[in-house]
């Protein structure tokens, strides 16, 4: 079976993160910041120590400015309706995936540009200077594209939203432990991942990078509950993490996060670009020989993510999908990829695309397999 | 004279971080629950040996550790 669904989730996971997992289970059952014995404080201390992890993985300001949330999209939506108020300016791109676009069309009274992005999913970053005006609150930037893996430049925008006076909030739920990330060099203010995709964690975790420049008393809370401190108070702490870290935190899935950070840098984020470039470029190569096969996105494989898409004339997407799947062992995705948008500045809307997405464990003969199947699937 | 100290602090987090910095200097801390003759924000708290107090709050001032109070332990 070749698993091409890393943009998706990632499979398989490192021994090392079931292994934290169970370790978690087994050693350190106690409520992380809710008791003072000894369960709970080991349990407080792998938390923490995945806090630590996170923020010198992305260089995050301080490890207390790294929020733990469920996944991405959560994170997205604490940073929205926390900062965004009636008459806010906000921009975005063409590019976004709904975790982005649903939040901010469900906000009311906010003034909404989308910035075009070329064929390639590529940012017109003049277009992002004309639309991002002086008193623009936030921008809401994709990192790389889960449709077609365009990666947008985020430093060039970073600095356009900071001459206007603009936070930048980047959505890295794809590039997190695939791209290298530096929240602090590339003017990042508040960075949202998730955990179960390139950082190899289980699903359900995911977290916020709140930047040093951000203020978070001006971010409202998005729930608000019991935090283990300040217990005398019927008001939400200001403190950091606690203000946005309300209920018990999943504890285990964060002893897995952790761990599948620490394999990320040991392996090192270079080492993993480079492969993952590897992959890419021989998927694109491969598609782009097929007869009546077009590939959707960047045609240089430095130019994205190793997430490729593809439409093939007059064959529905989905047919393509069950023959990898059930005649050739190819695991993909196809159809929308939650991304209209995307799909629209791509010219993929409504049909979508077949999405061939390797990760750091699939080998250069895997995606030779692949390409193979998909020429067989199209002459079948 | 006091045997131990305690430093309290707002957040498990805040606790956590001094627990690491402490031992990572090479001092014999623990992090215990909070004494209850204190008032504090947070229910653990960091004991260490008294006549180490001023190296410890040296070492979370410039780690940029956010200590509520330090006080002896009767």
């Amino acid at each position: 079976m070749i698993y091409l669904d890393h943009a998706a989730t990632s499979w398989p996971k490192p021994p090392e993160v079931m292994q934290a997992m169970a370790d978690f289970l087994a050693r350190a059952g106690g409520n992380p910041g809710r008791s003072g014995h000894r369960l709970s404080i080991e349990a407080g201390r792998i938390v923490y120590d995945a806090r630590e992890a996170v923020a010198e993985l992305f260089n995050a300001p301080d490890p207390l400015r790294v929020i733990f949330t469920l996944n991405a999209t959560h994170a997205i939506n604490i940073a929205l309706a926390g900062l965004l108020r009636p008459g806010d300016r906000v921009v975005t791109s063409g590019m976004e995936h709904n975790a982005v676009m649903r939040p901010l069309r469900g906000i009311e009274g906010i003034d909404l540009a989308v910035i075009s992005c070329r064929r390639d999913g590529a940012l017109d970053l003049a277009e992002a200077a004309r639309l991002i005006t002086p008193g623009t609150r936030l921008v809401v930037l994709n990192h790389a594209s889960n449709v077609c893996g365009t990666i947008q430049p985020v430093a060039e925008v970073a600095a356009i939203a900071h001459r206007a006076g603009a936070l930048l909030l980047v959505d890295a739920a794809q590039t997190a432990g695939v791209l290298p990330i530096d929240v602090q060099r590339m003017g990042i203010d508040l960075l949202a991942f998730t955990g179960h995709k390139g950082l190899l964690g289980p699903p359900g975790t995911g977290g916020l990078i709140l930047g040093a420049g951000v203020d978070a008393g001006q971010i409202a809370p998005f729930m608000r509950g019991g935090t283990g401190s300040r217990s005398e108070s019927e008001e939400q702490p200001e403190d950091l993490p606690d203000k946005f870290e309300a209920g018990t935190p999943n504890g285990v899935g964060i002893a897995g996060l952790g761990a599948g950070v620490r394999w990320v840098r040991a392996r090192g984020m270079d080492a993993i670009r480079t492969h993952e470039v590897a992959l890419a470029h021989t998927l694109i190569a491969g598609l782009a020989e097929i007869p009546g096969l077009k590939v959707h996105g960047p045609s240089d494989a430095e130019l994205c993510t190793a997430t490729v898409s593809f439409t093939a004339a007059g064959r529905r997407v989905s047919e393509i999908g069950w023959r990898l799947d059930e005649e050739h062992d190819v695991l993909c995705r196809v159809g929308l990829h939650c991304a209209p948008a995307a799909h629209r500045t791509l010219g993929t809307f409504p049909e979508g695309t077949v999405r061939l997405a390797p990760g750091v464990f699939t080998t250069l003969d895997d995606v030779q397999a692949a390409v193979r199947a998909v020429a067989e699937a199209l002459a079948a | 004279m006091s045997k131990y100290g305690v430093a309290l602090f707002h957040t498990t987090s805040a606790a956590l971080r001094a627990e690491k910095v402490a031992q990572h200097a090479g001092l014999t801390v623990k992090l215990i629950p909070t004494p209850r003759e204190f008032s504090s924000d947070c229910g653990i708290a960091l004991r260490f040996d008294w006549v180490a107090a001023a190296r410890v709050q040296e070492l979370l001032a410039a780690a940029g550790v956010d200590v509520d109070q330090m006080r002896a332990l009767e």
